[in-house]
């Protein structure tokens, strides 16, 4: 049953809202409509004057090879952190759902990675992975495999996605523990007793039970991977080497900041604007009315 | 088809014993009740004949073979459960079908299987239905359908019947019945509720704090229970106790009244007497001080206090009685074979003279 509020008036209803939505002004739709407006200028190199030049930054943006380029390596980005993120996560959930004892200090443990932040997540990474004196690398080297992430673009991509998937397994693996949690102990009975074998439980009747929770991490985390990786990119590879990791998000930030192309860089924010906007049209639309039973 | 045997079952929680040995004897296709209050666990019994719970002492055999280190799968048994615990993301259909499906019955044998337990259960328009688009008695019979499917040797009920609204749960008692008595499998049924186990059970066990107290018909029970727990869990309204001593023929109570009774048993005992055996009667030994009456249409009972001992009492009277209101008093008497004796101590019947 949803309880509704029926407010007489609308002073109150009004005033509860303002605050999220003058958040939502100063902090999304100004800078959004800034963006769009920019998009459709070239600033002079001094940035002293702009000149209207109409959609002339989509039309560069859409024909440049390394645009299309950082499309893709998003595309991989994301799933792979979607990927690295979700399936440790959901496992390790599943293994502290069976646990009878100890089970508050395992979740606690598996907490922790979530509250450090992204950059120094990223810093801890390199460090590990440094090629002169990390010590991941330096065993690398034992065995006899000559990691460079420097040089090696999908030991770059590897590298920043472990980075950024790994405080966002505890993240995962809170929601999906909570949704273990929550599966009826009598249903699993029922079908223990209808013959189902542990995994045969797991993905006839827990997984499909499990769906809301899946499905809500899948956008979460494919938006987190979109937006939120920013700092450890920054701070691992700069989006190089050759522009192996460069995402999208990055791509805005190192032509607007780095390159100047503020023009360039607005066109871009848009893109994404709209890319996202469509994402999760498409996600709530076709897979919601799967997930829910 | 099979027996179960339950030989001495002890069952503990991290140390904390909650049943302490229960001996059971089931005949094939028998209905078996298992009663009592909450906590007193009976659900426990049951989820350790399901293989739900391990059993911590004592073996439990279905049909004639020790399953106390098999598996829920492995033990040929079927439970249906008081929430139901249906598949929310399946249809009837698939529901009823999943075990088969893992057995890994072939396709057209499953939907013979799963068509002629609908038609049984009268679901054959809900076979494509989600659970949650299905009433509180469909999906009771969609629980017994999953159960019924498998052609297990042994169903289980654990309360099933606790969830549904009193007309729907009286219908389904008939229909849970109908169905095992044309099904002729061994059943256990748990309930909290006397009025299920009068009715249904062939036999019923009434549990108390872990312990059996009495193994036996419902008239059995009724008529000769054998602890005065048994005595004041069935039956209804509960039978009236009162402390008393025995000695030849004749109960004393504390106030000095005198009842007399059929029993050879001397000393400190409980008297047990139910309202329905107590009859008006001008030269009664008992007086009752009446504070309320309820009607209930075929009879009234009569709440009220023993004016000797204060000690309260319910009488059950045939018909209408409206004559009969508050701060009224009355005499009964009873028949000396209606009194039930029990040991103080023991809390056990005392054989009474005719048995």
């Amino acid at each position: 049953m949803e309880k509704r509020v029926t407010f007489k008036g609308w002073l109150l209803p009004l005033c509860l809202v303002l605050p999220q939505l003058l958040v939502s002004a100063v902090f999304f739709f100004y800078p959004a409509i800034q963006a769009v407006w920019q998009s459709l200028f070239i600033p002079d190199p001094f940035g002293l004057t702009s000149q209207f030049v109409g959609l002339e930054n989509f039309q560069y943006l859409l024909s440049d090879k390394y645009y299309l380029a950082s499309f893709f390596t998003t595309a991989t980005f994301s799933i792979l952190v979607t990927l690295v993120s979700m399936v440790p996560a959901l496992f390790l959930a599943v293994m502290a759902d069976r646990l009878l004892k100890g089970a508050a200090t395992y979740r606690t443990l598996l907490i922790w990675p979530y509250a450090v932040a992204p950059a120094i997540a990223g810093v801890l990474w390199l460090f590990m992975f440094n090629t002169r004196v990390g010590i991941v690398s330096w065993y690398l080297g034992k065995l006899g495999y000559d990691w460079n992430h420097v040089l090696n673009g999908p030991e770059a991509m590897g590298l920043v996605v472990v980075a950024s998937s790994w405080g966002r397994i505890s993240y995962n693996f809170l929601f999906f523990f909570a949704a273990l949690q929550a599966v009826p102990k009598s249903v699993i009975e029922a079908a223990a007793i209808d013959g189902a074998r542990f995994w045969k439980r797991f993905f006839t009747i827990v997984l499909p039970l499990l769906s809301p929770t899946t499905f809500f991490l899948l956008v979460v985390n494919v938006v987190y991977s979109f937006f939120e990786t920013f700092g450890v990119i920054h701070t691992i590879t700069s989006g190089g080497p050759q522009q192996t990791t460069t995402i999208l998000v990055y791509k805005v930030y190192s032509d607007g900041f780095v390159g100047q192309d503020l023009g360039s860089s607005a066109a871009q924010s848009v893109i994404l604007l709209f890319l996202v906007g469509l994402l999760t049209i498409l996600q709530f639309k076709y897979f919601e009315k799967r997930v829910h039973y | 088809m099979a027996t179960v045997e339950l030989i001495d079952v002890r069952k503990s929680f991290s140390g904390t014993e909650v049943i302490h040995g229960i001996d059971a004897q089931i005949e094939d296709g028998e209905f078996i009740v298992i009663v009592g209050p909450s906590g007193c666990g009976k659900s426990t019994l049951l989820r350790l004949v399901a293989g739900l719970e391990t059993i911590s002492q004592g073996e439990v055999h279905i049909n004639g073979s020790r399953v106390n280190d098999l598996e829920p799968m492995d033990r040929d048994i079927a439970m249906v459960f008081q929430n139901y615990a249906l598949y929310p993301h399946m249809s009837v259909r698939q529901n009823m079908a999943y075990s088969l499906k893992i057995a890994g019955v072939s396709r057209p044998e499953i939907n013979k299987k799963v068509e002629e337990a609908a038609e049984l259960l009268e679901l054959q328009d809900y076979l494509n239905r989600k659970p949650k688009q299905l009433s509180g008695g469909q999906r009771q019979r969609v629980a017994m359908g999953r159960a019924i499917v498998r052609e297990p040797s042994v169903f289980l009920f654990d309360e099933p019947l606790s969830n549904l609204d009193a007309k729907l749960r009286v219908q389904m008692r008939l229909e849970i019945k109908e169905l095992q008595t044309r099904l002729g499998i061994t059943s256990l049924y748990v309930t909290h509720d006397q009025v299920e186990a009068m009715t249904m059970a062939d036999r019923m066990i009434v549990m108390n704090e872990g312990v059996a107290e009495q193994i036996g018909t419902p008239l059995e029970v009724y008529q000769k229970p054998h602890t005065l727990f048994a005595a004041q869990f069935i039956g209804s309204p509960s039978m009236n106790a009162f402390d008393a001593t025995v000695k030849g023929g004749e109960a004393v109570l504390e106030s000095g009244v005198r009842i007399r009774c059929n029993c050879s048993f001397e000393g400190e005992a409980v008297i047990g007497l139910r309202p329905e055996h107590l009859i008006a009667d001008e030269n009664g030994p008992l007086r009752v001080n009446i504070h309320l009456a309820e009607p209930l249409g075929a009879n009234t009972l009569l709440h009220g206090r023993l004016s000797q001992s204060r000690d309260p009492v319910i009488v059950s009277m045939a018909g209408v009685h409206s004559a009969l209101g508050t701060e009224q008093n009355m005499r009964v008497s009873i028949s000396p074979d209606n009194v039930h004796v029990f040991d103080k101590a023991t809390s056990q019947r005392v054989a009474s003279l005719k048995a």
